[in-house]
């Protein structure tokens, strides 16, 4: 909706002298009806957006059914919610066993209490939280998930699925390739011509090939050249193939950021005598992060969203559950409604995202100064 | 599923070549099977609605999960040893000629060019389908025939399409395509009313009635336009499975034919005076060892499943929310394509 600026109506102009005006009644006065042009489009959209409402609301909410056993219970007028509500445990955990799912719970747990230690600002011991996070955390993450040692009992990775196989995906999406793709940036620029070359290529290859392609070949390909009876691991093959594709497009983006810290720092930290490794984490890395973070968080978006491939591999992640749902029988006809719970589920997570990183760069620029 | 066959021919042509020189041991199939006490069966991604989807338990079910099951309990006396491997259709082929899958139950139709290119062999047909019409009741259509001038929804793109055109072409009649991009699409604009008459593989069609608000107030119509035979498909490194792969389809058809049910079979099996169900079910002869099965093979099969019949109405027929009429699927006694060769 049109905003005008405060300043454009000064607040003296209009004195009142009829009624008294509450203070919203101002504020609507200046910001939604200052000239007669304003006054018709604001009204229009409003118009325009009840209207939308109008339509939407009665499906989504009014007539909707928000219990039943199939679609049969539902009347058809509004929404069947009932299907994500009776199928909620599958699209959380997948096929997980009944008994195990605590585990996948204090998994999700730790990683919400991680996050939130890191990411709200009161928090103190960032510096130990983060290396517990990174160091401690995935492994044991990985032995609460997939256990078959230290006294719990093996989940295999064919029976995870849902919304924690998605989590799962995307998490060791991001962190692992973090890593590898600052090693790729600086092996690019790097004046020693094996690593340059080799990163060159390596980041070449992957951003060349459509992640689809990644990973038909990981899953029709392989056994090819495997012994045979070997089978590899599905969800090991999804992440590794994950994690090369995205470090590649992560190189880049950091090579940006590296490129973009001025040639001036470079020179004083030589003259002050760091080396190339001190120059490199104390100076350039943590200037260049800064003017990274947008891509960074862009990136991790769309890898987020690029799980749902991991279908080709034989997986069923958030979406492809859902979807695989509304095609049970019971269900039918249940797909618009599955679509709109994973929508709003990703679009969570991701709006989410891009709002800490909106903050986060904001806290940044104050530090500078 | 079909339009997007020129994209797969190429990954499969390549995936065949390298699988040529394993093509080199016999009976390769059935000990892998054996050694790993499972049957590696590739499925829809829980898809195919009545043929292979998800239950609210993460099971697998449907006529295609169902004839996977049999086929273990012929091969390794469980039904229950089993490992679905579900597939996109543009991995399907790749994955069985690389060795992912032992077998294929995923809807795949059975042509020349891909029987012949593709060094798959299909192993039976188990559903006889066909491109057909659905239509609001109400509209008083008893007849494809009657369809002149009708607005008709279809996948655009499609092999449907060119067979729709072909259809009203030769029969002389005019239509008008409101073209959709695939079946939920197609599902909405007949419901709106956008079109009178909605297009497609039959299957299919019974799905997208199951999935209108109202299924009582739409009708199949009885013609079928094309030919989309679907069954098992294997590889051809091992001419024992695809024996095996046949002939526990055609032990499932004539369990119907002769009226052995799931809950008889036992019974049948001591009792029956039949020649050929003492043959089937092992009770005279030697037939099972001649593949390398039980001798009761069949009873483990429909024992675990039932007979086809049994199967095809928990999974698509009247049992089920499907609700689709056996048509050309009926035993070839009932006016139907379904027939078992002679045990003997």
């Amino acid at each position: 909706m049109t905003m005008r600026a405060a300043t454009t109506v000064p607040e003296f102009q209009d004195a009142p002298r009829e009624a008294p005006l509450h203070g919203w009644m101002v504020w609507a006065r200046r910001n939604l009806f200052p000239t007669p042009f304003d006054t018709v489009l604001n009204l229009t959209v409003a118009a325009l957006f009840a209207w939308v409402l109008a339509l939407v609301l009665p499906w989504v909410l009014f007539d909707a059914t928000w219990s039943g056993d199939s679609r049969a219970d539902c009347d058809g007028r509004g929404a069947c919610w009932a299907f994500v509500v009776n199928r909620f445990d599958q699209f959380i955990y997948g096929f997980y066993p009944l008994d195990e799912r605590w585990r996948v719970n204090f998994a999700i747990a730790g990683l919400a209490l991680g996050l939130t230690a890191l990411l709200v600002r009161g928090v103190p011991g960032k510096r130990v939280t983060g290396l517990l996070m990174l160091l401690v955390y995935p492994l044991l993450a990985f032995w609460l998930l997939k256990g078959g040692f230290l006294g719990l009992p093996e989940v295999a990775t064919a029976r995870w699925g849902g919304l924690m196989l998605t989590l799962v995906i995307g998490v060791s999406g991001i962190v692992l390739s973090f890593p590898l793709g600052v090693a790729l940036a600086l092996g690019r620029r790097s004046g020693l011509p094996v690593i340059h070359g080799f990163s060159v290529v390596f980041i070449e290859l992957w951003r060349g090939l459509p992640m689809v392609t990644v990973l038909f070949m990981a899953i029709v390909m392989l056994p090819y050249f495997l012994p045979a009876g070997m089978k590899l691991d599905s969800l090991g093959l999804a992440v590794a193939g994950i994690v090369m594709f995205q470090s590649a497009y992560l190189a880049e983006i950091v090579r940006g950021g590296l490129q973009a810290v001025s040639k001036g720092q470079y020179e004083a930290a030589d003259a002050l005598g760091f080396g190339y490794w001190r120059t490199t984490f104390y100076i350039v890395l943590p200037q260049a992060i800064r003017i990274m973070i947008p891509g960074l968080v862009n990136n991790s978006i769309s890898l987020l969203k690029d799980t749902t491939l991991v279908m080709v591999v034989g997986l069923f992640d958030l979406l492809n559950i859902v979807t695989a749902g509304s095609s049970d029988p019971d269900w039918l006809g249940t797909a618009a409604e599955g679509q709109v719970f994973v929508g709003l589920v990703f679009w969570t997570m991701c709006f989410g995202m891009s709002r800490y990183s909106q903050r986060l760069e904001r806290s940044v620029r104050s530090r500078r100064h | 599923m079909r339009q997007r066959f020129g994209e797969v021919a190429c990954a499969a042509a390549i995936a065949a070549f390298l699988a040529m020189p394993a093509a080199a041991q016999a009976n390769k199939t059935v000990d892998a099977i054996k050694e790993r006490g499972q049957v590696a069966c590739g499925v829809s991604t829980g898809l195919s609605t009545g043929m292979s989807t998800l239950d609210d338990q993460g099971n697998w079910e449907g006529l295609e999960v169902d004839f996977c099951r049999a086929l273990a309990a012929a091969l390794l006396g469980d039904a229950t040893k089993v490992s679905f491997v579900p597939l996109e259709f543009k991995v399907a082929f790749a994955s069985l000629q690389s060795g992912a899958v032992d077998l294929l139950a995923r809807t795949g139709t059975w042509t020349y060019s891909r029987d012949a290119e593709l060094n798959l062999d299909w192993a039976g047909i188990y559903i006889y389908d066909g491109q057909g019409f659905m239509v609001a009741k109400d509209l008083g259509v008893a007849s494809a025939k009657e369809l002149d001038g009708a607005t008709i929804c279809v996948t655009g793109g499609s092999t449907t399409e060119l067979t729709l055109a072909d259809y009203f072409r030769t029969n002389g009649m005019s239509f008008t395509p409101i073209v959709g991009n695939g079946r939920d699409q197609n599902q909405q604009n007949l419901e709106a009313g956008r079109c009178d008459v909605y297009t497609n593989e039959i299957g299919g069609l019974a799905s997208s009635r199951t999935a209108m608000a109202n299924p009582d107030d739409w009708v199949l119509l009885p013609e079928v336009l094309s030919k989309e035979p679907t069954g098992p498909i294997v590889r051809q490194d091992d001419p024992r499975f695809r024996d095996i792969v046949y002939w526990t389809l055609a032990a499932l058809v004539a369990a119907e034919e002769y009226d052995v049910t799931q809950a008889n079979v036992r019974e049948m099996a001591t009792s029956s005076t039949n020649p050929e169900v003492k043959r089937i079910l092992g009770t005279e002869g030697d037939f099972g060892p001649m593949l390398g099965l039980a001798k009761d093979w069949a009873v483990t099969v429909i024992e675990a499943t039932g007979n086809y019949g049994e199967i095809f109405d928990r999974n698509l027929g009247e049992g089920s929310r499907v609700k689709l009429a056996r048509g050309l699927n009926q035993l070839w006694s009932n006016g139907g394509l379904l027939y078992a060769p002679p045990f003997r």
